[in-house]
Parts: structure tokens; sequence; C-alpha cells
């Protein structure tokens, strides 16, 4: 862990969708670099790309042409196998829609990273419980998904980023679904990870959101249109005074 | 993730829809125990058909004469099956070979000979007279053969009597004009009446019936094998066929092992009587009931196939079923593919898992129809006691769970290669 390799180093990257007439270039050349304990918050209108974005840096989808590297890795040059292995590993991605698995307790849901990690159950029951406990969620783990409220599906989401550690978690509009009150909850949550070291990446297109982050990042047409820091890396997110007082 | 995880995993899936398992497993289910149960009505059917012709007269070699090759005297099969239907005139001459020699009653005492035919219990010589008009008191009916032989044949022929009893070996001694009379001939002719000592006109010479067979039903063909009346043999010809030759010659050995001994013995006896050496062809024929079963047997073999075509074409039917829901299955579950993908589960993983669940529902629905099927046989269908074969218990199972395999690993295969993204954006 060199604290000099950026936990993100994103160099030139470009996505087409389509082909001929219906050809759409969703990013146009993007180049970031994101280090250790930052917490930067991506902006833009819908149709900006930074879905997109979000999607390659997940690990989820593949850019067209350009190189990115996740804690010095280059992920262009990984298998299925490893990529699966960095995605479990390294990246934490929490949904707008939760994506949490129906049917499955809170618990379970939280297990389950860690169970394709190849934990041991104990273990992976403890740090299972650990990650909810964090997220304020001790006393529901037993409940499946559609007995919780949106707001707590989406921090037992958090919760299952985070059970194994990564060195990045992302989230793709994560307070898009849920009201004020759950969306400052799931904000406190995520201003105290940055307060812990956490590196995290988030998409929004709410000014209050981004307000949180340590560094605004803004996507027009495919392209980073600026690029601002709100508070530096090794300090605490900005808003974080606020919203634990 | 080890296996006990993936089980675990691939039990928690069939768990969260709970219908859909089950009505998955039910068609499994359905699928195997038909084809347990169609195959096992056939085979039983195959037996009950083999025990049948066995209780026709096990053991027999029907002797019918021959005349050996072109010219007349056609059908001469077609009369040893009908014991005899118009046989009476048989290899009468009408042949190319002119020194054939007539079946006789000497040839019959002949083969009853211990020393020369040890393999042969007894001999029944038989004349038919077909056709033959019944008159009793107004009521008349054609008898389609009325059989000339000795009290063996009964026996021989497996024909029992359940009412009244049998003529003797005294009874044919004094040419008594004394009838058995099959039921068909006993309801056209008596009705309600009870036969026993009546005296019926049967082509203008009176008979009196002393016994009637036990019905034998329509055992296949185009015959009512109960149209029919035995009498001793020399009544027969004193009255109606004259002591012409035998229309055939029927002989029981001593049991289905000496059968072919018997056949032996018989031949060279008759080829000495009838002077018949080397390359010569014979002037009769040996109708052996060993070799028609064999012949029935392979028609009940067909019969069998038949049954198990329709069992696959139902197995077919229950694999389209498998095939159609595991694909559901499948698809409906690609975001939760893509959402464990982007958690980090390993391509082998979700396969694992999905291999998994569609292995248990095959194997849950492919044991429970083997037992469905086995109780299922235990029970008679239509009067048949169906039969399980393990073939078809093994190749049911195998071939269902081999489709539930297939089909729910395939399309779960193509989900699992699919980027995490691609998966997700599924609805």
């Amino acid at each position: 862990m060199n604290a000099e390799i950026p936990v993100l180093d994103v160099r030139q990257v470009t996505k087409v969708y389509g082909q001929g007439d219906a050809t759409v270039h969703a990013l146009r050349g993007v180049s970031l670099t994101v280090e250790r304990g930052d917490y930067v918050a991506i902006m833009g209108a819908s149709g900006s790309g930074k879905s997109t974005l979000m999607n390659i840096l997940g690990c989820l989808d593949i850019p067209s042409t350009g190189r990115y590297h996740i804690d010095g890795t280059d992920v262009g040059r990984l298998d299925e196998r490893q990529l699966a292995i960095l995605r479990n590993q390294k990246i934490g991605f929490v949904f707008q829609a939760f994506n949490l698995i129906p049917r499955m307790s809170a618990l379970a849901n939280v297990e389950l990273p860690l169970a394709y990690g190849g934990v041991k159950a104990g273990e992976r029951r403890r740090r299972a419980l650990a990650a909810l406990d964090l997220v304020g969620l001790a006393e529901r783990t037993r409940h499946d998904p559609n007995e919780l409220s949106g707001g707590q599906q989406q921090r037992v989401a958090i919760a299952r980023a985070l059970a194994t550690a990564p060195s990045l978690l992302l989230a793709d509009e994560p307070t898009g679904n849920l009201d004020t009150a759950s969306t400052l909850d799931v904000l406190g949550i995520l201003d105290r990870l940055s307060l812990s070291g956490r590196t995290i990446v988030l998409i929004t297109h709410e000014d209050d959101v981004a307000a949180h982050a340590k560094r605004v990042i803004r996507l027009v047409d495919g392209q980073i249109i600026e690029d601002r820091r709100q508070a530096a890396v090794d300090g605490p997110p900005p808003r974080h005074a606020e919203v634990t007082a | 993730m080890n296996a006990w995880e993936v089980l675990r995993f691939a039990v928690r899936g069939l768990t969260a829809n709970k219908m859909r398992s089950v009505l998955t497993t039910l068609g499994i289910l359905i699928g195997v125990a038909a084809v347990i149960l169609l195959v096992a009505v056939g085979e039983g059917t195959s037996r009950a058909i083999t025990q049948n012709i066995q209780q026709l007269g096990a053991n027999t070699l029907t002797i019918s004469p021959s005349t050996s090759g072109g010219g007349g005297g056609g059908g001469g099969f077609a009369r040893a099956l009908g014991f005899g239907g118009g046989g009476g005139a048989g290899g009468q001459g009408s042949g190319p070979r002119t020194q054939a020699k007539d079946l006789t009653v000497d040839d019959a005492r002949a083969l009853a000979d211990r020393n020369n035919a040890p393999s042969v219990r007894s001999v029944s010589p038989v004349v038919t007279a077909p056709s033959q008009p019944a008159v009793y008191e107004g009521a008349s009916h054609t008898i389609q053969q009325l059989v000339g032989t000795y009290p063996a044949y009964f026996e021989t022929s497996n024909k029992p009597v359940v009412k009244g009893g049998y003529f003797t070996a005294d009874d044919v001694l004094a040419a008594r004009k004394i009838v058995v009379i099959g039921q068909t001939v006993a309801e056209d002719l008596f009705g309600a009446v009870d036969p026993l000592d009546k005296q019926i006109t049967i082509g203008g010479v009176p008979f009196t019936v002393v016994g009637v067979l036990k019905e034998a039903g329509s055992s296949g063909g185009f015959q009512d094998a109960d149209d029919l009346a035995i009498a001793p043999l020399p009544a027969v010809q004193q009255s109606l066929t004259g002591f012409g030759p035998l229309g055939q010659v029927i002989v029981q050995a001593t049991s289905a092992d000496t059968v072919d001994a018997a056949q032996d013995e018989v031949t060279s006896i008759l080829n000495q009587r009838h002077g018949i050496t080397g390359t010569q062809a014979a002037d009769y024929r040996i109708l052996n009931q060993a070799t028609l079963q064999e012949t029935v047997a392979t028609a009940t073999g067909t019969f069998t196939v038949l049954l198990a075509a329709v069992a696959g074409i139902s197995l077919l039917v229950g694999g389209i079923g498998i095939t159609n829901i595991m694909l559901v299955t499948v698809t409906e579950r690609t975001r939760e593919i893509g959402i464990r993908k982007a958690i980090g589960a390993p391509r082998n993983a979700i396969l694992g898992q999905f291999l998994a669940e569609a292995t248990m529902l095959s194997l849950i629905g492919g044991l429970l129809g083997v037992a469905l099927g086995v109780l299922g046989s235990q029970f008679s269908v239509a009067g048949v006691q169906p039969v399980v074969v393990p073939t078809s218990v093994m190749l049911a199972l195998g071939v269902s769970v081999a489709i539930g395999l297939f089909f729910g690993g395939y399309p779960a295969s193509r989900a699992a290669k699919l980027r995490p993204i691609e998966a997700l954006r599924h609805e």
C-alpha cells in the first residue's frame, strides 16, 4: 500500500455505444486520478456520461479506449477471474436502486461478498455484523430487503460494499431514491467513512450532496469541465461537523 | 466458496421461490413417472400374452400334412394355428408329390410308442369338420369347427371343461356320439337352459352334450375360440368326415425341456413310416409351440417398444417443460446474477449455484417420479399387472436430470459470461 500510488488512475478513457448513425460518445477522453482518502463527487446532468464513468470505475463495464489502474493494477490486463477478485476485494459498489438480493436477509446480503471472497463462516458473520453495526442496522440483521425502508436498504447496501474492506467505495447516486431524512443518514455515514480515511467516489446531480465531498468534478458531454477541491485530501470532509451536530 | 457453500446458496435460491420450484419438480416427476409406468404396463402386457400362449398348450407339437412346396394345399400354417379348420383333406395328393402319404391314426399310434418316442407324453389325432350346422329344439347354430379327437386333446390344447365332464378313452373306442361344446355354441343353442345330457343334431347326426368348455375369450384373431365342439374321433369320422386322413396330430412333450427332443423323435418316426429319406422333403410339417412363442414374443416386444415410444414422447414434453422453466428462471434472475457479479462473484460460483439448483430440482423431481412410477406399477391397469423395467427407470431418471442440468446450466453459463452492467440492466 504505497501512498504515492493513487487509488484511481484513469487515462484518456472513452466509451462509445452503438455503431454508424446511432453512435453515442458517452465518454470523450476522461483522465482522472484519485488519491487515497479523497472523497470525490462527480456531478453532471443526465446524459453527461457520469454513470458510464462510474460503471467503468467499478469494473462493471469496459472502456472503448484508454487505460485504467486501480491501486496500481492495470484493469485492462485482467482476465475474467482476476476481475471478479478485483471487484470483490478492491471495490465496494453502492447502487442507486440498492440492488440487494431479494428474499435474503440483510445479514446474508452483507455476507455475500465475503462468501465469494472465501472468508470462513464465523469470520464472515463477525465482519458482516460489524459492517451492519457501522451503518446503524445491528438490530435489523434478520430482515429481508422488502421488510426494510429505502434508507435502511441503502444502508445495508453500504454495509455490503464495506464488508470486504475495499480500497475504494463507489456510490452511484446513492441518495437518488431516498427521502430527505434517509439522505442525511446515508451522507452522514459516508462522511464518517471519509473521516476514517476511506476513499469514496460518488455520483450525484444534487449540489447538497456534492457539498459533502472534498472534491467536486463536473462532467458535461463526456468530458471533465471542472475539477474543484473543497477540502484537503487528508482533512475531514467539509460538512462533517454540520451533519453530526 | 466450497461445495457446501454452493449447495447452501442453491437451497436458498430454491426456497426463495417455492411455487416455481414445486412446479418444476412436478413437471419432471410426471415425465419420469409416465415413462416408468408406460413401459411397466407394456412389459406386463407382454408377459401376460406370453403366459396366455403358454396356456393355449404348452410343450406341444402340431403335426399337419404338407404338400411341401407349390401346388394346392396352401394355408397349412393357418390351419395349424386354427387347430385344423378345414384341414381334413390336407395333403390329398393335390401337390406335385404323388407319393405323399396322409397322416393316419396308425401314425399317431406309432408316435405314442414309449420306446421309440420317450419324450412324448400324449398324442391326440385330430379331424376337424368345419361349419357344421347344429340344431337343438328349433334353435340352430353353425359350429365353426367340430373336432374329433382323443381325450388327451383337452389337456394338450388347454381346453378345460367348466360344466359336465370330458369323454373318455372308452367313449372313443365305442365311438359314442357324445360331444363337449364351447361357450358360444352353448349360448346360441341353449340360452339359459342347461345343455348337459341334451341331445343336439350336428350335421344330421344326434350327439349328446356331456360338457361345456371353459370360456377361452376372444384370444385375438378373427375366429371365435369358443365356437367349437369336441367329440370322440371315431364318432366324428363315422358320421361326418369319413375314415380318411387326419387333419392334425397334436403331440405333447413330457416337459418344456423335451419339446425339441420330442420333435426329433416325431420326425424320425414319421420319416420312417412315410419313407422319407435324405434330402427328400417331408410330407408333413411340425409346428413347435416354442417357435410360436418366439414369434409372439417378438410381436409383444414391438408393442412394448411402441409404449416406450409414447413414454419417450411424454419424457420429451416433460423435458421441454423443464427446459422452459429453467430458461425462464435464469432469465428472470439475470439481474440477480449481475448483482452477484458486481460484488465480486466469480463465474464458477454463479454457474455452480445454478447447476446445483438445477441438479436438485431434477434429482428430487426424478426420484419422486421413480417412486411414483414404481408405486403406480403395483396396481393392475385394465387387468394387466405392470412389471417395472429397471432400464426404463435409469433412462427416465438419466434423461430428465440431463435435460435439467443442461438447460439449467447453459443459460446460467451464458448469463454468468455477461459483463455485470449488461446483466444488471436486464429487466
